[in-house]
C-alpha cells in the first residue's frame, strides 16, 4: 500500500527524475537488444529473402527453391529422416524419463544414480557421437553391441568349422567339384552314391580357407584302408595349382580337413551314425549294419553363424513392397538412425528424468497416499494417479524435446559414415551440407531453413501461450 | 492406553515396510542395471583411450579389462607432447576455452542487465519485449547462419574488419543465442526480487547501476551461475557454428578436431578416444562442481 502511494506521488511530482531513470533502465536493455537485433532477428527476416534468390543471392527466383526442396531426394530423405527421429525420440525420452524418475524415488542411491544419468547432458554430441560409432561398430572387435549379439548367438547358433561366406556369395554348392561323387543337399554335402560295410569313400572339398586348415593344425590326407563291417573314408581340400578342378583323388600336398562332422543316413533318410574327422581328415563308421547307406557332411560345418548387424551400414528397415522406387525409400526405416536414436536418448534421459523427478517432488503426497489407502496397486496409483497429475511435466518435455529433434544435426554429421551418410541426413545436415560445402550457397538451403523455422514455430507459440498464462 | 495405541499404530508400519521391501528390491536390480548400460560409453572411451594403438581394432576394449596392468597413458602423452601446433590437440583445447570464456561471460552480464530492466524498469512495452525474447528461444541456429556470414563480410568490406574466419566471429555469434535463455533465466529469477528492497534503496538516492550492482547483481548470483554454468557447456560443445565460421582454418575448438579426425580419410581412433577424453573433461569437471546451479538451470529453461 505505501509503496504505491509513493509512486504515485512520484510520478506527479518528479518527472524529470522518471525521465531519467527510464533512461538509464534503457540503457541496461540496450546492449542485449542491439545484439538480438542484429545477429538473431535481422537475419532470420533475411533468410527468408534469400531463400526466394538464387544461390548467390543475385537474381529474384519466386519459389523455385521451394520446389526444388520438394522434389530433390536427398532432401526428401532429410524430411523422412526428421519424421522418424520426431515419431520415435520424443516418446521414449519421455517414457526413460518417467521411469527413472519415478524407480529413482525408490532407491538410496539416488543422487549417485542421477548424476551418472545426467552425465553425458555435458558431453559434447560429437563425443558421444563417436563413442556409439565405435558401439555400434560392424566388427565384434570393436562394436559391443554386436560383440554381445555374437556371443549370445553362439549358444544357439554356433559357426562351424568351416564357415561358408554368404555375405561374399559364396554356397555350401561352390564346395563340391564337378567332378564330385557327392552333391549339395539342402546345406549339407552328400554322397551321390550308396556304400555298403567294407567301403572306403573320398571327398575332396574346393574353396577351403587354409588359414582355417592352419588354425585347426590339419595333416596330409591319406586314405584310409578299408575295413570289414565299418566304413571308412577321408576328406581334404582340393587344392592343386596343377590340377585345379581334380577334387576325386588327393593330390601331392593336399590336407585332410579336421574337426569335420559327418552322419552315416540309411535308405530311409535316417540318420544312423555320427562321426568326428581327425586330423589328416580321416574317418570311420564302425559295426555298420547290412544294407546301403549314404555319406553326409552335415550342413553346421558350414553355417557361419551370426556374423553381426551392419548398424551403421546403408541398410533399413523397409516393411512396404510393391511400391515405386521413391515411395518405398521415403518408407523405409535406416538401422542408423535407430543407432543415432539409441545415442541420443542416452544423452537426453538424463534431462527428461530431472525435470519429471521436479514434477513428481512436487506432487501432492496426500492423493497418492489417499488412493493407496483406497486398495490401489503401486501399478494402479502409477497409471491413474502419478501418470494423470504429472501430464503438464511430460507435455513439457515431448514438446521441449520435438524441438531438439527437430534440430539434430551433430550426431548426424559424427555418426554416420560410408552408405548410412545418405541414408541419415536430417532437415538441419542438409541446410549445412546445401549452404557451407564448396561455399556459400543461399537459395536451396535458406528454403529449408525457413522451412525448419516453420516446424518450430508451433512449439514457439506453445511456449508464448504457457508463459503468458503464468 | 498407551498400549493400545501403540499396537494399533504397528499394523500400517509394519504393512508399509513389508511393501517397501517388496519394491525396493526390484527397482535397486533395475536401476543397478541401467546405471551399468549408461556407464558403458563412457567407460569404452576411457578404456580405448589407455589402449595401446595397435590394439584397437584387434580386441574389444573390454578385453583390456581382464589385464589393466596393459593400460598406458601413451596416447596422452604422445599429443601432449606435440605441444601447441596449430590443429593439434592443445591448439584445440585452448582454442576452445578462447571461444568459450568469452563467449559465456558476455551471455551472462548482458542478460543480467536485460533482466534487471526488464524486471525493475518502469517504461511500457517490458512485457511485449520479454514475449520476443521468449519466441526467439527455439529460433534454430541455421535460420540465421548464412546472413550473418553475409554480414561479416559486409562489415569486412567496409571497415576492413571481417569476423568471419575468426575467434569474435564465433563469439559475436555464440552471444546472441545464448541471449535469449539468458534473459528469459534472468527476468525470471529477477521477477523473485522483493521490489520494495529497490524501493528503500531508491528512496535514500542510490542510483540505477548503484541498485543493480548493490542489490540485484548479489541476488542474482544463484541464476547467474546456473546461466554461466548452462552456456559454457552448450558453447563448448557447439560443433555447428564453429563449423561454419571456423571450418577449414588453422585454429578450431575441440568438437571440430573430432569431427576433422573422424573425417579423415584414414580415421585413427586412438586420437579420437584420447581427444573426446579431453574434451569432456573440461565440462565434466564444472558439472561435478556446479551440480546444483546445473540441474536448476535444467528445471527453470523447460518449466516455469
Amino acid at each position: 500500500m505505501s509503496a504505491s502511494v509513493i509512486n504515485v506521488t512520484r510520478r506527479t511530482g518528479a518527472h524529470r527524475s522518471w525521465i531519467r531513470r527510464h533512461a538509464v533502465s534503457l540503457a541496461f536493455l540496450a546492449p542485449a537488444a542491439i545484439w538480438l537485433l542484429f545477429i538473431v532477428v535481422w537475419p532470420t527476416i533475411d533468410t527468408v529473402r534469400l531463400s526466394l534468390f538464387n544461390e548467390s543471392a543475385t537474381k529474384f527466383l519466386g519459389l523455385t527453391n521451394y520446389k526444388t526442396v520438394f522434389s530433390t531426394d536427398t532432401i526428401l530423405t532429410a524430411f523422412r529422416n526428421n519424421v522418424i527421429w520426431v515419431l520415435i525420440f520424443p516418446f521414449f525420452v519421455t517414457t526413460f524419463g518417467l521411469i527413472f524418475a519415478v524407480l529413482t524415488e525408490r532407491i538410496r542411491w539416488a543422487t549417485a544414480f542421477k548424476a551418472l544419468i545426467v552425465m553425458p547432458i555435458v558431453f559434447s554430441t560429437t563425443a558421444s557421437a563417436l563413442v556409439w560409432a565405435t558401439i555400434f561398430d560392424n566388427s565384434p572387435q570393436i562394436g559391443a553391441v554386436n560383440a554381445a549379439a555374437l556371443t549370445v548367438s553362439d549358444w544357439f547358433n554356433a559357426p562351424g568349422a568351416y564357415p561358408v561366406s554368404t555375405t561374399a556369395g559364396q554356397t555350401v554348392a561352390d564346395l563340391v567339384g564337378s567332378d564330385s561323387r557327392f552333391e549339395k543337399g539342402g546345406n549339407s554335402i552328400i554322397s551321390t552314391s550308396s556304400a555298403r560295410a567294407g567301403a572306403m569313400i573320398d571327398i575332396g572339398l574346393r574353396d577351403v580357407s587354409p588359414t582355417t586348415l592352419t588354425v585347426l593344425k590339419a595333416q596330409k590326407a591319406v586314405k584310409p584302408q578299408p575295413m570289414s563291417g565299418a566304413i571308412t573314408g577321408v576328406v581334404w581340400r582340393a587344392f592343386s595349382p596343377t590340377a585345379p578342378t581334380n577334387t576325386k583323388d588327393i593330390l601331392p600336398g593336399e590336407l585332410g580337413l579336421p574337426l569335420l562332422r559327418l552322419s552315416l543316413v540309411n535308405a530311409q533318410g535316417a540318420t544312423v551314425a555320427s562321426t568326428t574327422t581327425t586330423t589328416s581328415g580321416q574317418f570311420k563308421f564302425a559295426n555298420v549294419g547290412s544294407g546301403k547307406y549314404f555319406v553326409e557332411l552335415v550342413s553346421s560345418n558350414f553355417s557361419a553363424g551370426f556374423t553381426g548387424i551392419s548398424w551403421l551400414g546403408g541398410s533399413s528397415l523397409t516393411p512396404v513392397s510393391g511400391l515405386n522406387q521413391t515411395a518405398q525409400a521415403l518408407l523405409s526405416v535406416p538401422l542408423a538412425d535407430m543407432a543415432m536414436i539409441i545415442c541420443y536418448l542416452w544423452i537426453w534421459a538424463g534431462f527428461a528424468m530431472v525435470l519429471i523427478g521436479a514434477g513428481l517432488a512436487s506432487l501432492n503426497r496426500e492423493v497418492l497416499e489417499a488412493a493407496r489407502i483406497d486398495g490401489a496397486k503401486e501399478w494402479q496409483v502409477f497409471r491413474r494417479v502419478t501418470v494423470p497429475m504429472l501430464s503438464p511435466v511430460l507435455a513439457v518435455v515431448f514438446v521441449t524435446m520435438i524441438i531438439n529433434v527437430l534440430k539434430v544435426f551433430d550426431i548426424v554429421l559424427n555418426m554416420a559414415s560410408g552408405s548410412s551418410v545418405n541414408a541419415t541426413p536430417t532437415l538441419a545436415v542438409e541446410i549445412y551440407n546445401d549452404g557451407f560445402t564448396g561455399g556459400v550457397h543461399s537459395g536451396v538451403s535458406s528454403a529449408i531453413a525457413v522451412i525448419l523455422f516453420l516446424l518450430v514455430t508451433p512449439a514457439m507459440i506453445l511456449n508464448l501461450k504457457r508463459i503468458k498464462g503464468v | 492406553m498407551a498400549n493400545i495405541v501403540e499396537t494399533t499404530d504397528l499394523t500400517p508400519r509394519r504393512r508399509g515396510l513389508a511393501r517397501r521391501l517388496g519394491t525396493r528390491g526390484p527397482a535397486n536390480i533395475v536401476l543397478g542395471l541401467i546405471a551399468i548400460v549408461w556407464l558403458v560409453p563412457t567407460v569404452s572411451l576411457l578404456v580405448i583411450s589407455l589402449r595401446p594403438e595397435a590394439d584397437f581394432g584387434v580386441s574389444g576394449w573390454w578385453k583390456a579389462l581382464l589385464h589393466p596392468l596393459s593400460l598406458t597413458f601413451s596416447n596422452y602423452h604422445v599429443l601432449f607432447a606435440q605441444g601447441f601446433v596449430a590443429g593439434g590437440l592443445l591448439d584445440s583445447l585452448i582454442t576452445s576455452l578462447e571461444i568459450t570464456i568469452p563467449a559465456t561471460l558476455l551471455v551472462t552480464f548482458l542478460a543480467c542487465f536485460a533482466g534487471h530492466s526488464l524486471v525493475f524498469g518502469r517504461w511500457r512495452g517490458r512485457d511485449i519485449v520479454f514475449l520476443v525474447v521468449v519466441g526467439l528461444m527455439v529460433v534454430p541456429v541455421q535460420v540465421a547462419l548464412i546472413p550473418v556470414v553475409q554480414f561479416y563480410r559486409e562489415l569486412g568490406d567496409l571497415f576492413g574488419l571481417n569476423p568471419y574466419g575468426t575467434i569474435p566471429g564465433v563469439v559475436i555469434f555464440h552471444v546472441a543465442f545464448g541471449l535469449p535463455f539468458g534473459i528469459f533465466l534472468m527476468r525470471n529469477f529477477m521477477s523473485g526480487i522483493p521490489k520494495d528492497l529497490l524501493e528503500a534503496a531508491r528512496m535514500e538516492g542510490a542510483g540505477e547501476w548503484k541498485v543493480f550492482y548493490r542489490i540485484v547483481l548479489p541476488l542474482a548470483l544463484p541464476a547467474l551461475a546456473s546461466l554461466a554454468i548452462f552456456q559454457f557447456i552448450w558453447v563448448w560443445n557447439d560443433l555447428l557454428v564453429a563449423l561454419v565460421f571456423l571450418g577449414g582454418n588453422l585454429h578450431t575448438p575441440l568438437t571440430v578436431f573430432l569431427y576433422d579426425q573422424n573425417h579423415e580419410l584414414q580415421a585413427n581412433y586412438w586420437i579420437i578416444s584420447t581427444g573426446a577424453i579431453v574434451s569432456v573433461v573440461v565440462p565434466l569437471i564444472v558439472f561435478f562442481s556446479f551440480q546444483r546451479y546445473f540441474v536448476r538451470g535444467v528445471l527453470a529453461g523447460a518449466v516455469k
